[in-house]
């Protein structure tokens, strides 16, 4: 029983590496695994800028991501972990900026602009209500159009 | 009247056309640091010819110096290495290199192949010097005032031009300062 026991555990060892090198922590501790992988979603890696340190796999996102790791081991809290991130690369390593006066226009921007075409449609369906309504004609403008219509006086009129 | 509204279009292409245009001269790479006018971060690392001795931020107080992020593999340092060598010859200022995530065989050979700008180079060979100066993209280079402030960023090679409009003057007035 003893032996079975050992023979599993020598073959669990033997087959870890083959799985991949990053997997290995995650065992360690799945929680703190689960916060860094949380944490590195939500970081920009600076080497190739549309990707996380998550998702990247540039050594200085390799790097970063082993510092989270030590970090969370530290028992710093996650707003700690961030706050360490831009204090060294700025507010860029975040996915989600921080609303501040230099962020204003990127957080209301999008509002703004929605909140304009909204308007410009809304003005555009009035008047376009406004004009399908039959203009009324007065009596003079009406003998006006008749005569206008007239077939001999079509000729004069350019 | 209804000429203008057709004019709104045109005028709001050219607008974007401006964006975008001035967009294509700001290069993306170039992210801001945080880290200029705050103390430079701390360390004391081993010099790359004596690993035995050691050369810390704060042995450089007292005096405006460079410190040149650099590695044997990185080719953006090779391209300005001729630039810092004829630079480091003014004695203008004093550089220090930081030998990022290097092999300090490779390091060696690279400055007795190409020649030596530094005062003195450090080993930071598992990067963590860098993260602490938010170094992403080698060659970094750092101006940092007598109180050990850095006051200012070039990201990427150290051309003749950047060294003799923008590093040049700082120095001075550093130095005056």
């Amino acid at each position: 029983m003893l032996l079975k026991h050992i023979f599993m555990l020598l073959l669990a060892a033997l087959l870890t590496p083959a799985f991949a090198r990053e997997a290995a922590p995650a065992a360690a501790d799945p929680v703190a695994e689960a916060r860094l992988v949380q944490l590195a979603e939500e970081l920009r890696c600076l080497v190739c800028q549309n990707q996380t340190i998550a998702d990247s796999n540039a050594p200085l996102a390799v790097d970063l991501r082993n510092e989270i790791r030590e970090k969370i081991q530290t028992g710093m809290s996650d707003t700690e972990i961030k706050d360490f991130m831009v204090a060294r690369y700025g507010d860029f390593v975040l996915y989600r900026p921080p609303v501040k006066s230099t962020t204003l226009v990127l957080w209301i921007g999008p509002f703004l602009l929605l909140i304009v075409a909204a308007g410009i449609l809304i003005f555009n369906l009035k008047r376009q209500r406004l004009r399908a309504i039959e203009p009324e004609l007065s009596h003079s403008e009406q003998a006006l159009a008749t005569s206008l219509l007239q077939p001999d006086s079509t000729k004069e009129t350019p | 009247m209804k000429k203008a509204w057709v004019l709104i279009p045109l005028a709001l292409f050219l607008a974007m056309l401006g964006f975008l245009g001035a967009g294509l001269k700001l290069d993306p790479r170039e992210v801001p640091s945080p880290l200029i006018d705050k103390p430079a971060p701390a360390f004391s690392l081993p010099t790359l010819d004596e690993p035995a001795r050691t050369l810390s931020a704060a042995d450089m107080r007292g005096q405006v110096w460079l410190l040149n992020v650099w590695a044997s593999w990185c080719g953006g340092c090779r391209e300005e290495h001729s630039t810092l060598v004829a630079f480091s010859q003014t004695r203008a200022v004093p550089i220090v290199g930081l030998d990022y995530k290097d092999q300090p065989g490779d390091a060696r050979r690279w400055l007795s192949d190409l020649g030596n700008p530094y005062v003195a180079s450090v080993v930071d060979i598992d990067g963590r010097t860098g993260i602490e100066f938010g170094v992403y993209g080698v060659p970094e280079t750092f101006v940092i005032d007598k109180a050990g402030v850095i006051r200012h960023k070039q990201i990427g090679p150290i051309t003749p031009d950047i060294l003799r409009d923008t590093i040049l003057p700082l120095v001075k007035k550093l130095n005056a300062a």
